[in-house]
Parts: C-alpha cells; sequence; structure tokens
C-alpha cells in the first residue's frame, strides 16, 4: 500500500489520471443515482422536449427524441470502459498462456504461435478489427470480439519475451534440474516475472481499447440505438450537428477525458515500473 | 547482412500471404450474397448464375485464394462489386488521395513533435515539459472522428475561415480546371502553375490534416523527449558540451543528430497507422480517398474491394516496417545477430 502512495507521489500526471479514472468507474457504478432522468439512457422518448439546448433543467441539452443527453453520457460510462476491460481479460486470457508456452518452449510451438501474431501485427489494429467488425451483426458482443481477436497477439509477443528471457536463467534451470513439475515452473516463476510489463501495457492499451470501440460504434458497427454509448452518440448527433451543437460536443468530450485519464495513469505507471517502453500501434 | 535481410523479406512476403488468407476467410463468413448485389436487384435467376460464376463464387474457397494469389502477382486483384471496375485500378485512383492527407499531417506532427519534443527535453520536470507531456497524451487519446467534426463546426461553419469539405471549390473547375498528372491535387495544381487552384487545395487539406496530425504529433513530441534526453546523457554528447558549445547546440545539433534514427522509425510506423485513421475521417470531410472507397465497400459487401484494401494496407504496412528494420540492421550490426 505504502509502495502504491509512493506511486501515485511521484508524478502529478499519474495522480491526475488516476483521480479521473476512478471517477469514472464511480460514475459507472452510480450512475442511476447521479442521473436525473434514469429512464432516457434505455428507449425512452420524449418527442416535445427534443433538441433543446443546455439549460439548469437538461445540463446537457436533449437528442432528437427528446432524451436528456446529461443522463446518457452518464449512462455511457458503463458501456465503452466495459467493453474495453472485456477486451483486455480476453486478450491476455488468450494471449497469456500462448505467449508462456512459445517463450518458454521454444521450438516449433514458437514459431509457430509467432508466424499467426507476426500476421495479425500486419495490420493496423482498426483496420482488422473494422473487417470483423463488418463480417459479424453489429452488437456490443460483436464489437467486443471484433476488438479482442485483435488483441491478443501483443500480450502473446510481450510475454513471450519474458517468459524467454527467465526460461534461460540459472534458477529456473535449477528447477528444472531439481525436478520441479513444469506447470509449477510456468506458475510460480515464469508468470510472475511477467506481469510488470503486463500491468503497465494492460493500462495503456485501456484508452486505446476505448477509441477502437468508440471508433466502431460511431461507424455504425457497434452499438446499436438505444444504447447509450458515446461514439455512437457522436454519430446520431452528426445529422444534427450544425444547429445542435451539444449532441456531439458532450459525448466526444467523455471518450476523450477517459482516454486521457488511462493514458495518463497508464503511461505513468510506464514510467515508474518499466521506464524504457515506447509502443505504438 | 545479406542473410538477415533476406530473412527478413521472407519472413514479409509470409505474412502478406497470411493477410491475403485471413482476410479472405472473414470476407468469406460475410452474410448476404455478393453475386446478387453485383447483378442488381430485379435479376433473374440466370443472371444471378451468371453473375456467380463471372465472380467465380461457384468455386471452393480455396480455389479461390490460389486463383487470388496468382492475381496478385500479375495485377489483376479482381473486379469491384460496387464500381465494376478493376480493384487494383480503384486503389490507384483514392490511394493517392488519402496519401497526400496523411504525408500533408505527417509534416505538420514533425513540425510540431519535434520541437516540442526538444523543448521537453531541454528543460525536464519543467512546466513546459508537464504541458508539453499532456499534450502528447492528449494528442493520442483523441477520438478523431469528434476532433474532426468540433474543428468543422468552429473553423468552417461558424468562423467561416476555412472550407467544410471536399479537396477544391467544385466552381474552380470552370475556370481554372486541374491538370491531372500525378492524382495530387496540390502537387498537381502547383506543376501546373495554377494559382486559385493550388490555394483552394490547400485551404480544404488544413482541416483533415491537422485532425488527422493528431495522433503522430502526440507520439513524435514523446519520442523526441525520449530519445534527446537518452543521448544528451551519453559521453560523447557530455564532450561537446565540456568543449564549450552552447546549450542551443548540444540539443538541436548534436543530440537531435542522434535522435533523428529512432523518430524516423516511429514516423515510419505512424505513417501506416495514420493511413487507417483517415478511415474515421475521410467521410466527415468528403475527402474521396481509401477511407471512402473501403466504407462504400463494407457496406455493399463488396468482397474483392475490401480484400483488395486490407491487403494495400497490409502491404504498406509491412513494408514500413520491414524498410525500419532494415535500415536499423545496415546502421546498427548488433541487430542482425538477434
Amino acid at each position: 500500500m505504502r509502495r502504491l502512495l509512493r506511486l501515485f507521489g511521484a508524478s502529478p500526471l499519474i495522480t491526475a489520471g488516476g483521480a479521473v479514472a476512478l471517477l469514472i468507474v464511480l460514475v459507472a457504478l452510480v450512475a442511476p443515482l447521479l442521473a436525473p432522468f434514469p429512464g432516457d439512457a434505455g428507449s425512452a422518448t420524449n418527442p416535445v422536449a427534443a433538441l433543446q439546448a443546455p439549460s439548469l433543467h437538461h445540463l446537457f441539452g436533449t437528442d432528437q427524441v427528446g432524451r436528456d443527453v446529461f443522463s446518457r453520457v452518464l449512462y455511457g460510462a458503463r458501456v465503452s470502459p466495459l467493453i474495453a476491460l472485456l477486451v483486455l481479460v480476453i486478450a491476455c486470457v488468450v494471449g497469456v498462456p500462448l505467449g508462456v508456452v512459445a517463450g518458454y518452449f521454444g521450438g516449433v510451438a514458437d514459431e509457430g504461435i509467432m508466424r499467426v501474431t507476426d500476421i495479425f501485427l500486419a495490420f493496423p489494429s482498426l483496420l482488422l478489427s473494422l473487417a470483423f467488425a463488418a463480417v459479424l451483426p453489429p452488437s456490443l458482443t460483436s464489437l467486443t470480439i471484433a476488438i479482442a481477436i485483435t488483441w491478443w497477439p501483443w500480450y502473446a509477443r510481450l510475454i513471450r519475451g519474458q517468459a524467454a528471457s527467465v526460461a534461460g536463467r540459472p534458477y529456473v534451470e535449477s528447477c528444472r534440474a531439481l525436478g520441479i513439475p513444469t506447470w509449477r515452473i510456468l506458475l510460480r516463476h515464469v508468470l510472475p516475472n511477467s506481469v510488470t510489463p503486463l500491468i503497465v501495457q494492460v493500462s495503456l492499451d485501456f484508452g486505446g481499447v476505448i477509441l477502437t470501440a468508440s471508433a466502431l460504434s460511431f461507424l455504425g458497427l457497434g452499438a446499436q440505438d438505444p444504447t447509450p454509448d458515446w461514439g455512437l452518440m457522436v454519430a446520431e448527433g452528426e445529422n444534427y450537428f450544425t444547429t445542435q451543437w451539444w449532441l456531439v460536443t458532450y459525448p466526444g468530450l467523455a471518450i476523450m477525458l477517459t482516454a486521457l485519464a488511462f493514458n495518463l495513469l497508464g503511461d505513468g505507471l510506464r514510467d515508474v515500473l518499466d521506464p524504457r517502453r515506447v509502443i505504438v500501434r | 547482412m545479406i542473410f538477415y535481410g533476406t530473412r527478413r523479406v521472407a519472413l514479409a512476403l509470409v505474412v502478406v500471404a497470411g493477410v491475403v488468407v485471413l482476410t479472405f476467410v472473414i470476407a468469406d463468413v460475410v452474410p448476404g450474397d455478393p453475386a446478387a448485389s453485383w447483378a442488381g436487384p430485379h435479376a433473374s435467376a440466370a443472371q444471378l448464375a451468371r453473375a456467380r460464376q463471372f465472380l467465380g463464387l461457384d468455386q471452393p474457397l480455396i480455389v479461390r485464394i490460389g486463383k487470388y494469389f496468382g492475381g496478385i502477382v500479375t495485377g489483376n486483384w479482381g473486379t469491384s462489386i460496387h464500381t465494376h471496375r478493376p480493384v487494383l485500378s480503384d486503389i490507384g485512383v483514392a490511394a493517392p488521395t488519402t496519401l497526400e492527407l496523411v504525408i500533408a499531417a505527417l509534416i505538420l506532427a514533425v513540425l510540431a513533435g519535434v520541437p516540442l519534443g526538444l523543448i521537453a527535453a531541454r528543460w525536464p520536470g519543467r512546466w513546459s515539459d508537464h504541458v508539453i507531456r499532456v499534450g502528447s497524451v492528449l494528442g493520442v487519446s483523441m477520438p478523431i472522428f469528434w476532433l474532426a467534426l468540433i474543428l468543422q463546426l468552429v473553423f468552417a461553419q461558424r468562423l467561416r475561415l476555412l472550407p467544410v469539405a471536399g479537396q477544391y471549390d467544385p466552381n474552380l473547375v470552370f475556370t481554372h480546371p486541374l491538370v491531372t498528372r500525378t492524382q495530387l491535387p496540390v502537387i498537381d495544381a502547383l506543376i501546373s502553375g495554377n494559382w486559385p487552384m493550388l490555394t483552394s487545395t490547400l485551404e480544404h487539406l488544413i482541416l483533415p490534416a491537422l485532425v488527422v496530425a493528431a495522433y503522430p504529433a502526440g507520439v513524435i513530441a514523446r519520442m523526441t523527449r525520449a530519445q534527446v534526453l537518452d543521448t544528451v546523457g551519453e559521453a560523447h554528447v557530455q564532450m561537446v558540451r565540456a568543449l564549450g558549445f552552447p546549450e542551443r547546440s548540444v540539443f538541436g545539433s548534436f543530440a537531435m543528430k542522434l535522435a533523428w534514427n529512432p523518430v524516423a522509425a516511429v514516423l515510419a510506423l505512424v505513417f501506416a497507422y495514420s493511413l487507417v485513421n483517415t478511415f474515421l475521417v475521410e467521410s466527415i470531410f468528403d475527402w474521396p480517398g481509401l477511407g471512402s472507397y473501403a466504407a462504400a465497400a463494407v457496406s455493399t459487401l463488396d468482397t474483392p474491394a475490401i480484400v483488395g484494401v486490407t491487403l494495400f494496407i497490409a502491404v504498406i504496412y509491412v513494408a514500413a516496417n520491414l524498410v525500419v528494420d532494415l535500415v536499423q540492421a545496415a546502421l546498427d550490426p548488433r541487430i542482425r545477430l538477434r
């Protein structure tokens, strides 16, 4: 705990990013309590109040069917951040074991797994998830699958490097000499040594996944109306944008703020835990 | 070096082949019938059958992939279903337009990113460093489709400083027609001395280029800062300092010279990344490039076009990575041994 506190003390930016990230998680948890019009997050319509400018009653105005944009933005904290979490969990569950196997055993398994990741990493991740999302029927599940398919190779590769370097160390060799079963070596020695870079990478990727998910929803390949997804709200507001600026502005701000908060947090964590990595994707 | 180079090129070819198979399989799973979309809504059963045969859909997947590979080499990338033209020539028309946008964006990104990275590295830990750092993270965190809409609203619709969308003012086509030589409107206008057209194309380029530049600018600023800080600590740069060169040239000339190599490598990678980012921006700015083409292809189940665009971008991506690796291996013998 003290180590964690020192971590936050190390940089005001991690603190700021962490605070906003925490705030977003809290909003997601208690959205029904905060939202002035909880029903508007769903399919409720109120044509009389359509397209009203922001006021004290509707802080962020209302949309084309009269739903309160503020309530929908608050509920949006439950959509794309949750998708990002799911994507990263799936990507880790698939990528980490494959990476450990490739790195620890080497040989044919290594060549096979790494060539497959090469193919996946030959695409910019947005292009590949776009292709997958276009094939699947548009829904949040398809969106999650489409992004997760493109994300696991990064973790497989990251973990492979770690596992390969650990596998050659003398203490792992002595474990093997002592007859400790392989699964135990993997679990007790190889995995824990790979966790730090994984944490850094996952926290850095959180913002990226949110951006990808929003982009796909913006293109109509993810969330569908009435889901209060930020990317979808921007897309729906685009038609009214020249006169009703609030429809696009606020959901987009929410995307940016969320991505920024998690990126600052991940960036700070990397500085403290793993200073020598810069990654582009 | 020759061994390393051959190996890397061979691996790149394997990757591209894998990309083709992968996209083909993805495109094959698409629910819907490309033949129906080719033949039109009122086609008879016989017409449909003829369309299937023409598009090769009556053959098994494995045969189609095999034929496609043969076609890639001979320049036959299939026929687009929604434009009814060869995919390769469609890409040939759309790609330069996108390329112009990405190159303009990368120029802006380098012009902003490198100096900002240098300033941040010059006084690390100071307020300027923090501000630039938040700025660079902000660039990377920007949902660019949203940024595009906001800039369009503020600068084009409200302030009326810049045009809303398109590549140039359509009225100029009558008074100052553009002579197409390179498919890049800005270059075409420049080499034919068409000044009104040049001004118009540049005005239309500013907003989309700014939007696409957000991400690479952030990455470049950050990379420059990290690299310059790295090299400034090294002995030979300390030596330059000890010799009494002013701080300005220690950073600007000596440290930056060493930092260029990794910064250029990152540039090659963000180039391919930005190519895909234009997919989100082109429809907003009515920019007739690859992104608009791909969007139309996706909505019409145009398999040959989807596979073609994906292949094209994957080839560029793989080639960019390959060039970076080869250049760095040529400069640094240690890499070849890995």
